[in-house]
């Protein structure tokens, strides 16, 4: 099957690529463009460790097809941490709080609660939990990711989250 | 997971869509959200020659009032209801409805369009559709019909919808100011399709039910319009008497399949006990 090409922005800069139509996003991302941060989990649209942002939306990159997101802005976990290596809240909330276990949920969870915390800066624990449904966690390490989040919420917002992790 | 291999196209009209489709024939399909097809894709339970993508579209997308009716296009996505004011203030049962399917990263893709159209009996918006009395925009090459969703579904994965046609729009007539809405759906978890759901629209008045609707999700081949039931409740108060014989109407209708959802019976049931919980809420909301 013919190539077609294929051109978004990722992380903040500009890629193109030929890449064959039933080329999936998850795809594009990990072998096309050297980024395995987003994992392919399920495979089946349910787990979300394929979770990235596209166009202020959190997206499940197995369920899209790359040429779906032609002249997208697409963020991965990659693109999360300040250039000089600096963590975002995020990713330092899951270190302080214990939010991983085996990690393998990780990167979809936290592009996952990037877009929520961008909706809803100060969520309720319930709004957490609702927020992240689509992702699994098969370590079922669901209390300290949510703790994760709000430490997360905390600190990007100016207030400490007091509650330690157990 | 890869899909079979097809040829992609992304057209910027309606008319240069349609043009395709029946150019390319039955295997070519229309790609909206994807969240349907992809995965039967990737099963290569579907395989398609051409997907010709819609989402460049920008005629199909948005929520407008058109005189009486909401007009939704297709391709806006359950996350867009979620956030539209018009469906807050005009049709809040289709925010209701949105917030329990699947889940955030699939309603901010999947469309309204897409799953109306799809035919599967477990998608949530047909009955709420059916609920409603919506109706179809259809638009082929041949040009535009109207079908109303109450006629649409025929089977499973079998509607109203010719191929080289797609659905443009979904026209809502927007229920009188005051009506009490609600969908109940039961699911063993976020993401699942229902056990049994039930969308209801009422509107009251002097404490008596002026106007009822009913449509039912995922117990038969198809969604259902429980019309019956709904024709006992008119005129009555709610009450305990009036209700129980509405939800044996609203069971009666349905054919639900034994799966890992549950036994027939039990589904039945399930229909039952939302209808009567939906007709409940409903009323509580209704001014």
């Amino acid at each position: 099957m013919a190539k077609i090409p294929v051109s978004m922005t990722v992380n903040g800069k500009p890629v193109l690529r030929w890449v064959e139509p039933r080329t999936l996003l998850i795809h594009f991302l990990r072998d096309d463009l050297g980024l395995t941060g987003p994992h392919i989990g399920c495979e089946t649209t349910h787990c979300g460790a394929c979770t990235v942002d596209l166009d202020g939306k959190s997206v499940k990159s197995c369920t899209m097809f790359a040429a779906q997101a032609e002249g997208a802005s697409v963020m991965t976990i990659e693109g999360l941490t300040a250039p000089g290596g600096t963590l975002h809240a995020l990713q330092e909330g899951f270190r302080e709080m214990h939010g991983l276990q085996c990690g393998f949920c990780t990167p979809g969870m936290i592009m996952r609660a990037y877009r929520l915390l961008q909706e809803n800066p100060h969520p309720s624990e319930e709004e957490i939990r609702f927020g992240i449904s689509g992702n699994l966690c098969r370590c079922t390490g669901y209390q300290n990711i949510v703790r994760a989040i709000q430490y997360a919420a905390g600190k990007l917002s100016g207030v400490e989250f007091k509650e330690a992790a157990e | 997971m890869i899909p079979a291999a097809f040829n992609y196209h992304r057209p910027k009209s309606i008319s240069e869509a349609v043009a395709l489709l029946g150019d390319l024939g039955e295997e070519a399909r229309p790609l909206a959200g994807g969240h349907s097809l992809i995965p039967m894709m990737k099963l290569r339970l579907a395989k398609p020659s051409d997907l010709v993508d819609l989402r460049a579209i920008a005629e199909l997308s948005g929520v407008r009032e058109d005189g009486p009716d909401l007009v939704i296009g297709a391709t806006t996505t359950e996350h867009e209801l979620l956030g539209s004011p018009i469906v807050a203030a005009k049709a809040p049962i289709l925010a209701e409805a949105a917030l329990v399917i699947a889940d955030p990263q699939v309603r901010y893709v999947g469309t309204l369009g897409g799953n109306v159209a799809n035919g599967d009996p477990g998608n949530d918006m047909p009955a709420v559709m059916m609920c409603l009395g919506a109706t179809y925009h259809l638009v082929g090459k041949a040009g535009e019909r109207r079908v109303a969703a109450r006629d649409f579904y025929q089977g499973a994965y079998f509607t109203a919808l010719e191929p080289g046609e797609i659905v443009s729009a979904i026209r809502i007539p927007v229920p009188k100011a005051g009506h009490g809405y609600a969908y109940e759906k039961l699911k063993r978890k976020v993401g699942d399709y229902a056990t049994a759901a039930a969308a209801v629209v009422l509107t009251m008045d002097g404490g008596r039910v002026e106007s009822c609707s009913i449509g039912l999700t995922n117990v038969a081949e198809t969604p259902l319009w429980a019309e019956d039931a709904a024709n006992i409740l008119v005129g009555s108060t709610l009450d305990s008497a009036t209700v129980a014989r509405a939800v044996a109407a609203a069971e009666a209708i349905t054919r639900p399949a034994s799966d890992t959802r549950g036994p027939a019976r039990y589904r039945t049931k399930m229909a039952g006990v939302m209808t009567a919980r939906a007709l409940e809420r409903a009323r509580s909301r209704a001014i």
